[in-house]
């Protein structure tokens, strides 16, 4: 019985106060979208850490004739081969091989090639092959070991220098971090900007109620069936606005990145319409909870017993 | 049924008290008028009652509750015990008269079979059969207000409370509405009635507490009532 009557109180408020019914939906459907692209950011950022790293690798550059004036390994000229073979078994067999996985050799032929590939100024043309050495490239089970194969071979006879790739890719991340913290801090306002307007919305429907409301306390009904409808309008507001969310994130996902950006560029893995689902349940309950507990604080001045 | 002892009342430090050490005994069956001029404290009294308001010393106890002492999540309770008609009816304009006596039933939890026979049967007391349909624009002064009462009174409270019930309503309207609280009075519910129409006090000739400056001056059966001149 109580529920019909809760019911109907419910969506008797919501077509009574469409216009405000409509501004929650509307700012939960845009605090939503904010905290979803917020949280599918931080994933994505996640994804390229990670793929990253996993692609990543650590240069050994072996002593070349350009190198003997210039580093102390180097001083008796190009790197022979009795010191690369020292290198290359502490890099095999010594403490630091269980962190190798793989051990590419770039002559000194290839990597003059390279060199030439990138070179604007033709400062690389004025050179030859002889000038530099051959370098070892490692693929390492972690990163983050970068540190003990600089130690394991840095001082070495014939090592000229020992670089990690990921340096180059620290200032990406930098960025992207700072982009994430940047749409979560948005994400934030917009959720206190739906505090505020709930607040306002729940506050006003009260007032516009409150003739019943006061009817109902004389007559003895709970203070729980006095404010549930009020709950429950601002819940069904707010979750249709979070569904919207979902709904817009969703598209925003198959047609963005799945259409478009993971053909653009094509050496990251990409986040995918099931991410969008797997948090759609939190944007949801987050919205609810909003809802409920905005109406709950705003209610218990407005419809005191 | 309804004791106040020894029962002040201040709404702002330093202001002069709205009610100032009243204790009055009312026992079941009782009629009694409230009477005095405006801010002599009788609409308070009632508040009291109802746990609209606390009072700032002494003991208010109805209907067998403590009603300054209780929870706040025991205050519904003791409303269902106590029906409450104001001055400017309180209807729903938007609910027909029985959907207006339905909805205190319904949210207190009544089943729909109940509320189905126990809305006809009142309507019916109050003088309303016939006009179920009709919503509170479509009826005179004295029907709202007989609507007021058949709401308040259709969960049967052993007490009903009224305050300056015929405050909006002719003389010859007002003396039904008395005729139908004086009905509902032989049924056994207690009817406290705050007034400062000395016409019906006079006519009914009931109980009559007078209240002046928020101090209890008379308390007399089958009392009179004279108006003081400003009034």
């Amino acid at each position: 019985m109580r529920l019909r009557l809760i019911l109907s109180e419910t969506f008797g408020g919501l077509r009574r106060n469409a216009t405000m019914a409509a501004s929650v939906v509307l700012v939960t459907f845009v605090s939503m979208l904010f905290v979803g692209s917020a949280l599918l950011a931080q994933q994505q950022v996640t994804l390229i850490e990670e793929d990253i790293a996993s692609q990543v690798e650590v240069d050994v550059y072996l002593c070349g004739e350009v190198d003997t004036t210039l580093v102390a390994n180097c001083a008796g000229g190009g790197v022979t081969d009795e010191q690369e073979s020292v290198i290359t078994d502490v890099l095999e067999n010594g403490v630091v091989s269980d962190y190798v996985v793989d051990i590419v050799r770039v002559s000194r032929e290839e990597f003059y090639a390279l060199l030439l590939d990138h070179d604007t100024i033709g400062v690389i043309a004025s050179s030859s092959a002889e000038d530099f050495g051959p370098v070892l490239r490692i693929q390492l089970t972690d990163p983050s070991y970068f540190a003990y194969i600089e130690d394991a071979v840095g001082g070495l006879d014939g090592v000229a220098d020992v670089t990690d790739q990921a340096d180059a890719f620290a200032a990406l991340f930098a960025v992207l971090r700072v982009l994430t913290i940047g749409s979560i801090a948005l994400a934030a306002v917009m959720l206190l900007t739906a505090v505020l307007l709930i607040t306002t919305t729940i506050r006003l429907s009260a007032l516009s109620r409150r003739r019943e409301t006061t009817i109902m306390r004389m007559v003895g009904a709970s203070t729980f069936v006095i404010q549930l409808p009020f709950m429950l309008e601002g819940a069904i507001a707010a979750v249709l606005g979070a569904l919207l969310a979902v709904v817009v994130i969703y598209a925003g996902v198959v047609m963005v990145v799945e259409e478009w950006m993971r053909d653009l560029v094509t050496w990251v893995d990409y986040i995918s319409a099931p991410d969008v689902l797997m948090i759609a349940p939190w944007i949801l309950l987050a919205a609810v909870l909003l809802a409920a507990l905005t109406s709950f604080a705003t209610l218990r001045r407005y419809t005191r017993a | 049924m309804i004791t106040i002892d020894r029962v002040s009342k201040t709404y702002a430090a330093g202001h002069q008290p709205a009610l100032d050490d009243v204790s009055i005994q009312i026992d079941r069956g009782d009629f009694v008028f409230l009477v005095g001029s405006s801010g002599s404290g009788k609409s308070t009294l009632l508040k009291l009652m109802l746990r609209e308001e606390r009072p700032s010393r002494g003991d208010v106890f109805v209907a067998g509750r403590h009603v300054n002492k209780i929870p706040n999540w025991r205050v519904p309770g003791l409303r269902r015990d106590i029906g409450a008609v104001f001055q400017d009816f309180r209807l729903l304009p938007g609910k027909t008269v029985f959907d207006n006596v339905a909805f205190a039933l319904e949210v207190i939890g009544k089943r729909r079979h109940d509320i189905n026979t126990s809305v006809p049967e009142i309507l019916e007391l109050v003088g309303l059969e016939g006009k179920e349909r009709r919503y509170p624009h479509e009826l005179s002064g004295g029907e709202q207000q007989r609507v007021a009462v058949a709401r308040a009174f259709v969960n049967r409270p052993p007490i009903l409370l009224c305050d300056e019930p015929t405050g909006n309503l002719d003389p010859v309207t007002s003396v039904g509405i008395m005729r139908l609280l004086d009905r509902i009075n032989k049924t056994g519910t207690t009817v406290v009635m705050a007034t400062h129409d000395d016409e019906i006090v006079n006519q009914m000739r009931k109980r009559v507490i007078e209240l002046r400056g928020g101090e209890l001056i008379r308390d007399q059966v089958d009392g009179t009532y004279v108006r003081e001149a400003d009034e």
